[in-house]
């Protein structure tokens, strides 16, 4: 009785009412001064037992009873709530964040179409296997500075509208505001005030000298630049675009009549620094962008370095040295092969192919009682000879074994691509019975759940068919049963309130989905028949 | 494939060729046939360094003795490198044909990039690398070592001081990697190796000025035979590379500088003369006898050496009054009190070359002739003095090189003395230029000493430009267009925006808002249909940065930034380098961005943005050079003067082909597609259109002369949904890509076209 809350009559042996302590709730108790002493227990599925104390001693002594009960629940609930809260909440979780599957929820369960045990482990298994594997990390967009649009405010002042997201993004491309968000807020600054000064600083103006004036991000400015200017000092490792070293030209500090030099100062120090900041913040982005990847992979070399410590990091320089010399020498190989100069078919990959038993492949399928086979006489061998080469030309020929087949002629795909935007021939037909302005917007979503409901059951319907197994059969009659079900419960209250309302749409917008119920049903009733008929 | 040129047989290394390299091949023979100098125009993209090649090599293992040498000239390091990699390629196809070559190819480069020296290779300055290097190279010092353990020498040059001369000479392809690898396994210096086999290797890869310079080519370039072909590939430039060779500019910081490095050399006299007087005498006695080369130049002493020096100054005896070491530095302090009072003019001057002896005679009475002899004195003195580190001495090595071309050269040449800077009058910041205007000169003797020198690059139109202003006589003269089996290029021409006002760079509207808007509203357009990679090219940095600026305020740039990623070329080359890395990684991800860069720039040179790097190519305003400067003003004079070539044409030539070596940095390859988009009215003009190359012009239909920005956008959607349709060989065979029985079917038709022409 270590899981369970039990009640038996005096003199019995059966249990009267029994409840798993994980199947509870909560408990409530009755107020004081009431005249019945009681406790509650509220199941998840929010049916509840209310249990009476009454005791020949009193009130007083019910209580104490009733109080002894609920303190040793209010110990035990919690160590078995972890639990099973924890498998709720995460099913709470991801009806919440994934609005369709919360549609779909409302769809199967709430209308009772399926049961939930059913419905989270076959309809939502793609959600929950999900969790597994991290989710993808949305990307940095290049102009999410620009995307914040400020408005004025209508007395002197210009409003901004931060969301998380550009938030987010702010961080992750500028890491030195991340930190400086992490040292100020909410100690020196309050959050507003921050991004305030965010507004004002030179990453959202990029006009703006930041050298001389004492700002919040002028460090981050300067930590920003420092990175820069490593990587830049670091150079290039493509030789291709490593500008700094193209030039072979031993012509000395005046020579030649190249007027470089002296026109440096007299340029615009401010479109300058303009221009710096555009390309540092492509870098950032383009960092932000890759750098989870590369996050991960540097945790494992320290580990590395820490273990070979002893032999010094010469050779690990050499061998950095020896791979960069290859991506040179790679670099330029791939600069220039002229690929359609090059014979390729030979080196087209070919597969190996891995048997395990060799004699299996050699020998075939062999039907033990089929031993009629003709041995093959000298007149045949011209004949398979003939067949060989025909076989032969079919697999060559067949389009998908070419190494660019082509499923349309380049002509004709660019063609109907061209009728097909806007002006073309094959988009005129579209003009006439236009369903966006008949049909209301909350109606199309209502179609749209409705159709992602009855997609996701015959989804699972039709892949029972062919029902080569018994599993199978019991799982095609079940989702059966449920289509059916989805049917009266769903879409044909949808199909009668549609006529009552959109009169002149009438059947038009369910009619496909009633073809696909319509075809599902029977094809389950003809292989019914069908296995009828084999019984 | 194993090709027949004309009679000739030769080993391609491709199974497949395009029609245009076998018309190249069967050009350049001629030229080599005829012992004459070549002119020829290939797009980008269509083989034309494995054709040369091919042709050329194969042309050496039949005729050994008519040719026996190959020098590629070409401009930059990866492109150098490009060449010896496709050499490579070449030598590995014969070997694989069971025909083994036996020649030794390699590549030139500067100390910088061959050094193996721990603590010298790690500098990243070249100049600084030559110092070093010759700091414990140099004759004397390592005379000194030999009874000095102490001082450090370069074991690596010892070592092939001792033993490489000798060294049995191996055969195959060395790319700078493999002649530093070769340089460690032996312990030799790759450099001096290097210049030591450039002697007697058949193929040498290097750059244009081992060949232009003077200076350089005088070391490095020395002892190759008449019998040689040199090429220069992307020689679109080459009239310039000529005239900076030539030209020298010298403001106060150098006068100061050596002025500095004079009181240094006195004071090093005056130090000697009492230590060990004997040396100084010594030169002086060898000096007197006419032994100029009395130290028996060793190439180590050779770093910063000598200009160009007419053929008989070699035979002359320096003049008297130069010949001690106190008296050369007197005259040097007179020369050098002469240049600082012509800098202290108020207006700009202008004088010929002569103008300037006579007057330098009649003021401080310096003579023509020992000024000639003014480079070879100093180096001379130089060598005595057993100064290591020369490069501190480059101011004055300048100023002594100015006396010596100053002094040899009176045709071609011209004085300019700016006092102050245009933009700022009131600043004065006097510039004492000493420019050639002829490139011709410094070209020359390589015409004349050589049997064969191709030029060649994507972009030479018009043809009958280059011989003008190089002053040669091609024997042939053709340009190729590119055969496609479908439209791969589109070039189109913008010359207004969708409100109807014209697209231009002209000075007058330049800063003109609604030009700025056009441009930025044209490339928003571009950018949101053309995927991947996008590149801009403005007519001068200036430009650029203001336009920038005016798009920042009307909003262009965050538009630009929801479509992609922005990168900027600047000025500085390290940062420009580090934009163009992050450039290529945007693409290679997926988002796209875009480059506004400039014409004339590093990146409009030398990077290639093939494939996805570069599906649009946007040229802002025709590049014209800045036509203010009073040096091209004299070069104008002097071209129309000479060669009768007027100003227009020059400039119209000189912006047309910076336009096209822009755009062409798109297509590389015929599997390759690219847009090229001329945002300016002006480039309709027949005058400008017609210098396009013949590759762009083909293209370049009337209908596409004159778009607004939605008409071009509409064209560039087709065309792209065209271009994204799958291309395969079977497409192009026959037509852009012939087999070797489709080329010999194809020869007659092409041999008779030949002839017609």
């Amino acid at each position: 009785m270590s899981e369970r809350l039990a009640w038996i009559l005096e003199h019995k042996d059966t249990v009267c009412v029994s409840h798993r302590y994980a199947d509870i709730k909560l408990q409530k108790i009755s107020p004081e001064g009431k005249p019945k002493i009681q406790l509650q227990v509220v199941l998840h599925d929010n049916t509840t037992s209310t249990f009476q104390f009454v005791s020949r001693q009193g009130t007083s002594a019910a209580i104490k009873e009733r109080d002894k009960v609920k303190d040793l629940l209010v110990t035990l609930l919690p160590k078995f709530k972890t639990k099973v809260n924890k498998e709720l909440e995460e099913k709470n979780r991801l009806l919440s964040e994934n609005p369709s599957l919360l549609q779909l929820y409302r769809d199967l369960v709430i209308t009772e179409v399926v049961t939930s045990e059913e419905f989270w482990a076959s309809h939502a298994s793609a959600y929950l296997n999900k969790n597994s594997h991290s989710k993808q990390q949305v990307g940095v967009s290049g102009a999410f500075l620009a995307d914040i649009k400020p408005q004025t405010d209508g007395c002197n002042g210009l409003k901004y509208n931060l969301t998380a997201d550009v938030m987010e993004a702010i961080f992750r491309t500028y890491p030195a505001v991340k930190q400086k968000h992490r040292e100020t807020v909410p100690g020196k600054y309050t959050e507003a005030q921050f991004w305030t000064k965010f507004f004002q600083s030179h990453y959202f103006h990029r006009d703006r000298i930041n050298a001389g004036t004492k700002d919040l991000f002028t460090d981050c400015a300067k930590i920003d630049d420092q990175v820069l200017s490593k990587e830049m000092n670091e150079g290039v490792s493509d030789p291709l675009v490593d500008v700094t070293s193209f030039e072979d030209n031993t012509l000395a500090e005046g020579y030649g009549t190249s007027l470089e030099n002296n026109k440096g100062p007299v340029q615009n120090i401010v479109h300058q620094s303009m221009i710096k900041r555009f390309n540092q913040h492509s870098i950032m982005v383009l960092k932000a962008c890759q750098d989870n990847p590369v996050s991960q992979d540097a945790s494992v070399p320290p580990q590395v370095n820490g273990t070979s410590d002893s032999k010094g990091d010469s050779p690990q320089k050499d061998a950095d040295s020896l791979t960069n010399h290859k991506n040179r020498k790679r670099r330029i190989h791939d600069k220039i092969t002229y690929d359609d100069l090059e014979n390729t078919e030979t080196s087209a990959p070919v597969v190996k192919l891995n048997l395990t038993k060799v004699e299996r492949y050699l020998q075939g399928p062999v039907s033990s009682e089929d031993a009629t086979v003709q041995p093959v006489t000298e007149s045949d061998l011209p004949l398979l000879a003939q067949a060989l080469v025909r076989l032969k030309d079919e697999v060559a020929n067949y389009p998908l074994h070419s190494s660019n087949h082509m499923l349309v002629a380049p002509a004709i795909a660019v063609n109907a691509l061209g009728e097909l935007t806007p002006g073309g021939a094959l988009m005129r037909a579209h003009h006439d019975d236009s369903l966006a302005e008949l049909v209301s917007e909350s109606l199309a979503k209502e179609v749209r759940a409705i159709y992602a409901s009855t997609c996701e059951l015959l989804r699972h319907f039709w892949a029972c068919f062919p029902p080569t197994s018994a599993d199978h059969q019991t799982k095609a009659e079940h989702t059966y049963n449920a289509l059916r079900r989805l049917h009266n419960a769903r879409i044909k209250p949808f199909e009668s309130k549609v006529m009552v309302e959109f009169s002149p749409l009438s059947q038009q917008l369910t009619s496909h989905l009633n073809l696909l119920l319509n075809t599902a049903y029977n094809k389950y009733e003809v292989t019914l028949v069908k296995i009828r008929r084999r019984s | 494939m194993k090709l027949d040129v004309d009679g000739l047989q030769v080993l391609f290394p491709y199974e497949y060729i395009y029609p245009e390299q076998y018309s190249y091949m069967c050009e350049l023979k001629k030229g080599l046939d005829a012992k004459g100098h070549c002119l020829l125009e290939m797009p980008s993209g269509t083989g034309k360094t494995v054709t040369l090649l091919a042709l050329i090599v194969a042309y050496m293992v039949e005729y050994p003795l008519e040719l026996t040498k190959l020098i590629y000239c070409s401009r930059t390091i990866p492109e150098i490198e490009k060449v010896i990699e496709e050499l490579r390629k070449l030598f590995e196809y014969y070997e694989s044909h069971g025909q083994k070559l036996d020649f030794l190819g390699l590549v030139l480069s500067s100390r910088k990039n061959l050094c193996i020296h721990p603590q010298v290779s790690k500098e990243r300055e070249g100049k600084i690398v030559d110092g070093r290097c010759h700091s414990l190279t140099a004759s004397y010092i390592r005379e000194r070592a030999a009874a000095n353990r102490e001082i450090p020498i370069c074991t690596y040059y010892e070592n092939f001081d001792a033993k490489g001369r000798e060294a049995p000479l191996p055969r195959g392809v060395f790319s700078l990697d493999d002649l530093k690898e070769f340089g460690r396994s032996y312990n030799y210096c790759p450099y001096f190796y290097a210049r030591h086999a450039v002697g007697f290797a058949q193929i040498v890869v290097y750059s244009y000025h081992y060949l232009l310079d003077p200076k350089i080519a005088e070391v490095v370039s020395k002892e190759i035979a008449k019998s040689s072909a040199v090429i220069f590939d992307e020689a679109h430039n080459i009239d310039n590379v000529c005239i900076d060779s030539m030209s020298v500019k010298v403001n106060r910081k150098i006068i100061d500088k050596s002025a500095s490095n004079l009181q240094i050399l006195e004071n090093t006299i005056s130090r000697a003369k009492e230590a060990n007087a004997s040396k100084l005498r010594d030169e002086y006695n060898k000096l007197v006898q006419g032994l100029r080369d009395a130290h028996r130049s060793r190439e180590t002493d050779a770093a910063l050496s000598n200009p160009v020096l007419p053929d008989q100054i070699l035979k002359e005896v320096v003049p008297g009054n130069i010949r001690t070491a106190d008296h050369f530095v007197g005259f040097l302090k007179r020369f050098l009190e002469y240049i600082k009072t012509r800098l202290r003019t108020q207006h700009v001057v202008h004088e010929s070359p002569a103008a300037f002896l006579k007057d330098i005679a009649n003021k401080v009475c310096i003579e023509r002739k020992p000024l000639r002899f003014c480079a070879e004195r100093l180096a001379s003195l130089l060598r005595t003095l057993e100064i290591a580190d020369q490069t501190d001495f480059s101011p004055l090595i300048l100023i002594t090189h100015l006396a010596t071309l100053v002094s040899t050269y009176t045709k071609g040449f011209t004085i300019i003395i700016e006092p102050f800077e245009d933009n700022k009058p009131t600043v004065p910041n006097p510039i004492f230029h000493f420019s050639c205007l002829d490139a011709s000169i410094a070209v020359k003797p390589i015409f004349d000493r050589f049997q064969t020198v191709v030029i060649t690059s994507g972009t030479l139109s018009p043809l009958d430009m280059f011989p003008k202003i190089l002053n040669f006589h091609p024997a042939v003269c053709q340009s190729f267009t590119m055969t496609l089996a479908r439209p791969c290029l589109l070039p189109m021409i913008v010359a207004k925006g969708s409100d109807q006002v014209a697209m231009t760079s002209r000075f007058e509207s330049r800063e003109d808002v609604a030009v700025v808007r056009n441009y930025g509203q044209l490339l928003v357009e571009i950018c949101t249909v053309v995927p991947d990679g996008v590149v801009c090219f403005f007519t001068s940095y200036m430009y650029l940065e203001s336009v920038v600026a005016s798009w920042y305020d009307q909003g262009v740039i965050d538009n630009l930034q929801r479509k992609k990623l922005l990168f900027i070329e600047t000025q500085d080359a390290a940062e420009t380098s580090l934009a163009l890395f992050n450039y290529i990684k945007a693409c290679e991800s997926g988002r796209g961005a875009v480059l506004l860069s400039v014409a004339r720039g590093k990146v409009s040179e030398g990077v290639d943005f093939d494939h996805h790097l570069g599906r649009a190519v946007l040229m802002f305003g025709i590049p014209f050079v800045y036509t203010q400067s009073r040096i091209l003003r004299a070069r104008l004079d002097y071209l129309r003067d000479q060669f009768q070539i007027r100003e227009a044409d020059f400039l119209t030539f000189d912006a047309m082909r910076h336009a096209a070596q822009c755009v062409g940095r798109a297509i590389r390859g015929k599997t390759d597609y690219g847009i090229m988009i001329f945002a300016d009215k002006r480039f309709g003009r027949i005058d400008k259109r017609s210098k396009l190359p013949k590759w762009i012009q083909e293209h370049l239909s009337d209908y596409l002369c004159n778009l607004s920005t939605e008409e071009a956008i509409q064209i560039t959607k087709k065309w792209l949904r065209q271009m994204a349709q799958p291309f395969s060989r079977e497409d192009q065979l026959g037509r852009s890509l012939l087999t070797l029985e489709q080329l010999e079917a194809k020869k007659d038709v092409m041999d008779s076209m030949a002839h017609q022409k």
